[in-house]
């Protein structure tokens, strides 16, 4: 249980460290919120994960398993609706993107 | 095991640094909005983490209301981006 606990939260600090490079290094809004919204998301799971695994007392479990469900719910949606009012708002999008012309399949 | 949670939160505020620098750079609102959402995640686990390195129950409860105030200021912020454009025009 440890070891797997372990695992989990070198996973979580992996998947944190790749939401950090992808806010510093990609060239836009849209690609920061693509990189953020998932690896942030999935690093923060796994680490609370990995403390649920760790063998805390039950209540804190409880909690932890509170602000897991909170952070899955909560972060799709904030990233949903800051890329929402970003292109409402008319941020530059970076250069080269090709929008789908009219008539063209949007999905 | 205790280490382990010690250096793992060591790691998260170099990362959360990382993105205060993208706060700091962003060149529009929005990438700032982005990397206050991102500190505010890191942050919560952050928490937990000093929770579990300190065997304290209470910083959970703290770590509750941070995701949940997170939340709130990340969807005031983005209703801030929209009005913005809304009042002030274009901006620079």
């Amino acid at each position: 249980m440890e070891l797997c606990a372990a695992f989990l939260l070198v996973a979580g600090l992996f998947f944190s460290f790749t939401a950090t490079v992808g806010l510093l290094r990609l060239p836009d809004v849209y690609n920061r919120l693509h990189a953020t919204a998932k690896c942030d998301t999935l690093g923060a799971g796994l680490i609370v994960a990995a403390l649920v695994l760790s063998g805390r007392p039950p209540d804190q479990v409880v909690k932890l398993i509170f602000i897991l469900l909170f952070l899955w719910l909560a972060n799709p949606t904030a990233a949903h609706i800051l890329a929402r009012a970003a292109y409402t708002a008319g941020t530059p999008l970076a250069p080269g993107t090709r929008l789908p012309e009219e008539g063209e399949n949007k999905c | 095991m205790i280490a382990l949670y010690n250096g793992a939160a060591v790691m998260l505020v170099f990362l959360i640094f990382g993105c205060l620098f993208r706060a700091y750079l962003g060149p529009t609102a929005a990438d700032r909005v982005v990397a206050v959402n991102v500190i505010g995640t890191k942050a919560v686990v952050l928490l937990c983490l000093v929770s579990a390195a300190f065997q304290e129950g209470f910083f959970l409860d703290v770590a509750l209301v941070y995701a949940l105030i997170s939340f709130l200021a990340t969807i005031c912020l983005a209703r801030l981006v929209l009005q913005g454009k809304r009042r002030w025009g274009e901006g620079k």
